[in-house]
């Protein structure tokens, strides 16, 4: 790259910000110093202070800024100061609001300007249940710079026990590591906790009140929004996202594996509507990898020509051609250049062909026929470019701006005397670390998105990973408005594959989810799909519809999505009482309609 | 005269418990439970309900060495149920004990838990499979009512063997007992069995039907009421940990009536000296046609003058502190009309269970089985559960009997099926107690982690290993196979009754232990606190020296807990209130 760089001296810039800008400079593509130019210009135009990044806009230079009184409670007692203490702030005309760790929305941390904190410790110093996930968010790398926070931690603990306190005092530390400053020492109290505690919620009510920040915040600074030009990441140039964090949503004796990602798109500029989708370039498995060069016999470090240029041979293995799946086109020049009559007499039938397919991949053709002295040049040619992935995006980006999540069911089998892994599930599963990147890009999807109108009803149907999508409708319904959302759900087994289980539950009971209905196929003798669940609604569901619900599906095209079809139909011939024919015509108009849309695969 | 705490004429008082206000607006003990049950979305029930679910006998659970895994992946806690079945005085046919096998088997973990209240416990029951399961429970004959919750808990009774025709006597007046102070509220068979009645379930034995409780009141009582009937000299039911301990007493081997002891119980809250284990006190004697009416009458005063507004305040033994014996003793008289009787003489000599073979004075054998923590289960090395399914398919004449150190005891054993049961235990080396030490013996300890929500340290899942290293001091010293009463609870409210052992643990935090000591052999005095919050080592290099010493030292025939006293190690708890000086 040969963008010229800052001399010292040489602009307005301190020797810092030179030094910096270089840095930066240094790292861009011609893309990327293209988007940052644009930016540069947005940022100008709309009359914001270049290079910060622009904070909420704040309305009213007379509103307080809450202060949040976050407690971890095992037995009530943390929760109950908490309480008290809400209470003395509003006594004293504090805005104050009491909020539960184990609920506590982590990304709001960075948020925060008066945070107050009362925690408890068990055991050997650990935190109580329900603030182990806070605790490890804010020791993990995720932790939000403070700066500007002031903070008060109680701690409650028993001094019978070695650890006392530890968690409160976890807390008081790492608040101030962060940057935020301690409006008065920590408190730690023991089982008799009652008068330090309340001794403690009058001094903290005390300071709170007399702080500026609470009687009267000063927010200067321009409310325009800069725009960033469209981002010039895309699929021939994809971004690279750093993972962020990798959850196994099964339980413990589950048959699946199925995934929960967290990517960073900080700084890509990338932007996405729940329904879209995430394209994602794998890098295929090194052991394949290393296994095909032995069967052919070939030099990992030798050049070769590809579409990318020249590059080592076991790197067009490892990311630039397909190595797994099979395609006829690779059999038909395999037939050719192995001269294996019998290869050639199973390509001349289609279904011994599609029955010795199934389950198969090049290695087991190379290792079945192989070819003494196939040139790399010759083996590559038959192969077609490795495809990046397209996954149903699970989040809304206004509810994790600058993050994009997924859902992943990985695919590991045997077949053949073999053990096969999915190139992209297991790349996610197994071969990316965390805070490592990840190339991908915006697929979006005009054809699964969300009523225009937020008042619209929906009925989402998804089972498996087909849930994902709908992680990401209900988020953003949570913050449009009130329609009503109603979702049918199934999988193996309740105990274990209940995916995102205490996030449907939780929108359950704050209403944001109207309806849920579960399938799980094995856990009575008769295996139970959605859409038996859809029949035994179908008065209901057939309600919504006729007051015009969008009717959406997610997941396995070949059984699960035909099936629904089939049930959607039946319930509107039934409840409708049309004929087979008038219900074929009210679903094909729903279709038409934009009211009934598939993301199946 | 005190004014009477439940007011049924008023609302429930703002300042009661949670709990009382949950009874009240229970119909019953209702709730919501159905509506739980039906609840597809979450393995577990209504917060609320789970108080409801006990009278029932059913605690909601769940794996805790899992929830932060689970909660990690988005997924509620791995809830289950425990189901505790009420075996009044410990006895069950064979065939019953079949079905409560087949249960565990399909329903549960695959494992029976006997508890030191003469009660089976199924655990790892899946909300989805607690209704077929209570009503396997039901089919059997057998009920789960009022096993938990704020009600006359299991009857217990010791299940003496030698003594045929005293213990029939002391057997029905326990079963009496039972059936007479078992809730009447129809919710139970409702909920369960969708209202169907089982002939010969014990509650229809005595059914009223309707929802009224004549006795207990829709309130219930403030808290858990315990009764345990003992035939001197065994106290292996531990009659002074109870609420009400009866104490039989025969002539010429015919029953004349009992010892009545009151106030006894042994949880309490670490860091709260204003909580503290209460051995029962002697107050009189009831002749045998009276005990039913003398039962109710001190049930009722508790139902009565029981503290509603703090749980931790609210056993029997905090009314008589709070009163005074003297105070339970008129409101006995004024409520049945007649005083107590002068206390006959009495002895107890151990608390314990004699293993092996024993006849009976009706001719018949006895089996006592040692059943490690009270858990029934096959394992690689062991079948015993399976070979207790053997014995029970195989030798239907004979009934189980469970005892309140959590063993099992085979019942009415007629010479052919001794050989049988012989040959049996044999086969699947069952039985060996020439390998148990006095310890292992003489061991108890509660279910704990990872089911029970109470639980701050292990306890089934470790004592066994723990003994093994005491074994090995003991066995330097010379004491392996002197009886020591040794009990362990992962928390202190005291379900191994372990402020009765001569060492007692009782757990403070994951691997760490109060220590106490000095306990009486047959369950007459309470331990002291020695250590508190200590490791294993610790535990090992403190009881190193006391053993070493009572091997050298000790008097004839002096008990390890009466020489830990004896040698200063602890003070003698006198009683209840002077646990913690």
């Amino acid at each position: 790259m040969t963008i010229p760089l800052f001399s010292p001296g040489v602009g307005p810039l301190t020797p810092e910000q030179q030094q910096s800008l270089n840095q930066l400079l240094t790292t861009l593509s011609p893309e990327q110093s293209a988007w940052l130019c644009g930016y540069m210009a947005g940022v100008n135009a709309s009359g914001a202070e270049p290079g910060v990044l622009p904070a909420a806009p704040s309305d009213s230079a007379t509103e307080a800024v809450p202060v949040t009184v976050l407690y971890g409670s095992q037995t009530g007692n943390s929760e109950g100061i908490a309480g008290d203490l809400v209470e003395a702030l509003k006594g004293k005309g504090v805005t104050a609001e009491l909020k539960d760790m184990a609920t506590y929305k982590t990304q709001n941390l960075k948020k925060e300007k008066q945070l107050c904190v009362v925690v408890s410790t068990h055991g050997e110093g650990d935190p109580p249940d329900t603030a182990m996930d806070l605790h490890a968010f804010l020791y993990g790398r995720r932790a939000p710079k403070m700066d500007g926070c002031s903070f008060a931690v109680l701690a409650l603990g028993d001094t019978s026990y070695e650890h006392f306190c530890k968690t409160g005092q976890d807390f008081d530390t790492r608040l101030s590591e962060l940057g935020a400053t301690r409006l008065l020492d920590r408190v730690d109290c023991d089982v008799d906790y009652e008068e330090q505690a309340e001794a403690w919620i009058q001094e903290v009510a005390a300071k709170f009140s007399a702080s500026p920040t609470s009687a009267a915040p000063a927010q200067a600074g321009g409310t325009a929004v800069p725009v960033a030009p469209q981002a010039a990441y895309s699929k021939k140039n994809p971004f690279s996202a750093p993972l962020l964090e990798r959850i196994h949503l099964n339980g413990r004796g589950s048959a699946k594996d199925t995934l929960h990602l967290e990517l960073s798109l900080e700084g890509s500029g990338l932007t996405y509507e729940a329904g879209d989708a995430l394209g994602v370039c794998p890098v295929n498995d090194p052991e394949l990898v290393a296994e095909l060069v032995t069967a052919l016999d070939a030099n990992a470090d030798e050049d070769v020509v590809t579409p990318k240029g020249v590059e080592s041979f076991q790197e067009a293995l490892s990311r630039t051609y397909e190595i797994t799946t099979l395609t006829r086109p690779f059999l038909r020049a395999y037939a050719e250049a192995s001269e294996s009559k019998e290869l050639q007499g199973i390509l001349a039938d289609a279904t011994t062909l599609n029955a010795w397919m199934y389950g198969r991949d090049i290695l087991d053709v190379l290792n079945t026929w192989p070819v003494k002295g196939l040139p790399t040049a010759e083996f590559l040619d038959m192969l077609r470019k490795l495809p990046p992935r397209l996954y149903s995006i699970a989040s809304s980006l206004e509810a994790h701006p600058e993050e994009v999540h997924l859902t992943v069911g990985v695919t590991r089998y045997d077949a053949h005397g073999r053990s096969r892994k999915g190139v992209c599930s297991t790349f996610l599963a197994e071969r990316v670390e965390l805070d490592e990147t990840i190339p991908v890009y915006i697929d979006a999807n005009k054809n699964f998105k969300l009523p225009a109108s937020v008042d619209t009803p929906i009925i989402m149907v998804g089972p498996g990973t087909g849930i994902a999508p709908f992680r990401a409708f209900v988020e953003q319904r949570e913050l449009q408005g009130d329609g009503r959302n109603w979702l049918f759900f199934g999988d193996q087994h309740f105990d274990t594959d209940f995916l995102y289980q205490t996030e449907w539950q939780q929108w359950l009971s704050n209403g944001v989810l109207d309806r849920l209905h579960v399938a799980f196929s094995r856990d009575q003798n008769e295996k139970l799909y959605v859409q038996h669940r859809m029949m035994e609604n179908a008065k209901d569901l057939y309600g919504w519809l006729e007051e015009g619900a969008h009717f959406y599906v997610c997941g396995d095209e070949s059984r699960m999505a035909h099936d629904v079809h089939a049930a959607l139909i039946s319930i509107v011939e039934a409840q409708g009482g049309k004929s087979k024919e008038d219900a074929e015509a009210y679903v094909k108009q729903l279709q038409k309609d934009r009211r009934y849309q598939r993301d199946v695969y | 005269m005190p004014d009477k705490i439940l007011d049924l004429s008023k609302p429930v008082p703002e300042d009661h418990e949670h709990v009382e206000h949950i009874k009240e607006a229970s119909d019953y003990l209702r709730g919501t439970i159905v509506e739980g049950l039906n609840d597809p979305i979450t393995g577990a029930i209504a917060s609320d309900d789970t108080q409801l679910t006990k009278f029932h006998g059913s605690y909601m659970q769940d794996d805790r060495e899992l929830r932060n895994e689970r909660r990690h992946s988005k997924l509620e806690p791995a809830y289950s149920f425990m189901i505790r079945v009420r075996v009044p005085g410990g006895i069950c046919s064979a065939e019953q004990y079949l079905d409560m096998d087949r249960i565990a088997n399909t329903l549960a973990n695959k494992t029976l838990k006997l508890t030191t209240r003469q009660a089976f416990q199924f655990h790892g029951v899946v909300k989805r499979n607690l209704k077929p399961l209570m009503q396997g429970i039901i089919r059997a004959k057998m009920d789960s009512i009022a096993a938990c919750g704020d009600v006359n808990r299991n009857v217990m009774c010791n299940p003496n063997p030698y003594q045929s025709e005293v213990h029939q006597e002391v057997y029905d007046a326990c079963c009496a007992i039972s059936d007479h102070l078992t809730p009447n509220t129809s919710a139970y068979y409702e909920i369960w069995m969708d209202g169907e009645k089982v002939e010969g379930t014990p509650k229809f034995r005595t059914e009223t039907g309707g929802d009224d409780e004549p006795i207990y009141t829709r309130r219930y009582l403030p808290r858990k009421f315990k009764i345990a009937v003992a035939i001197p000299p065994n106290n292996d039911v531990d009659i002074f940990a109870n609420d009400i301990g009866l104490i039989a007493i025969e002539k010429d081997g015919n029953l004349e009536g009992f010892n009545v002891a009151v106030g006894g119980g042994m949880g309490m809250t670490h860091g709260m000296p204003e909580t503290y284990p209460r051995l029962a006190s002697v107050i009189g004697f009831a002749s045998t046609d009276r005990i039913v009416e003398v039962c109710e009458a001190i049930m009722t005063i508790q139902r009565d003058y029981g503290c509603r507004t703090n749980r931790k305040h609210a056993r029997f033994k905090y009314t008589i502190d709070d009163y005074g014996l003297e105070f339970i003793k008129d409101e006995i008289a004024s409520r049945t009309g007649t005083a107590l009787d002068e206390t006959r003489d009495y002895s107890f000599d151990n608390n314990g269970d004699q293993y092996g073979w024993l006849k009976g004075t009706n001719g018949k054998w006895n089996l006592t089985l040692f059943i490690e923590g009270g858990r029934v289960k096959d394992t690689k090395s062991l079948k015993l559960m399976t070979a207790l399914r053997e014995i029970a398919e195989e030798c239907g004449e004979c009934d189980f009997r469970l005892t309140g150190n959590q063993n099992l005891m085979i019942g009415n054993i007629s010479e052919a099926d001794k050989e049988n049961i012989e040959a049996k235990l044999k086969a699947y080396k069952i039985g060996e107690y020439g390998g148990l030490s006095g310890l292992r013996r003489n061991s108890i300890a509660c279910v704990a982690l990872p089911t029970c929500g109470l639980a701050m340290a292990e306890s089934e899942r470790y004592l066994p290993t723990l003994i093994t290293k005491i074994e090995d001091i003991c066995e330097t010293v010379g004491l392996r196979d002197d009886d020591i009463v040794i009990r362990m609870t992962g928390c202190p409210n005291g379900c191994g009754r372990p402020y009765l052992g001569e060492i007692g643990f009782v757990g403070k935090a994951p691997g760490k232990y109060n220590l106490y000591l000095g306990a009486g052999f047959a369950g007459e005095r309470l331990n002291k606190l020695y250590r508190e919050n200590i490791n294993e080592t610790q535990i090992l290099d403190e009881l190193k020296p006391i053993l070493e010493s009572y091997a050298k030292e000790r008097e004839e025939g002096e008990r390890f807990g009466d020489f830990t006293i004896r040698q200063g190690y602890v003070k003698a708890t006198v009683e209840g209130k002077d646990f913690h000086a």
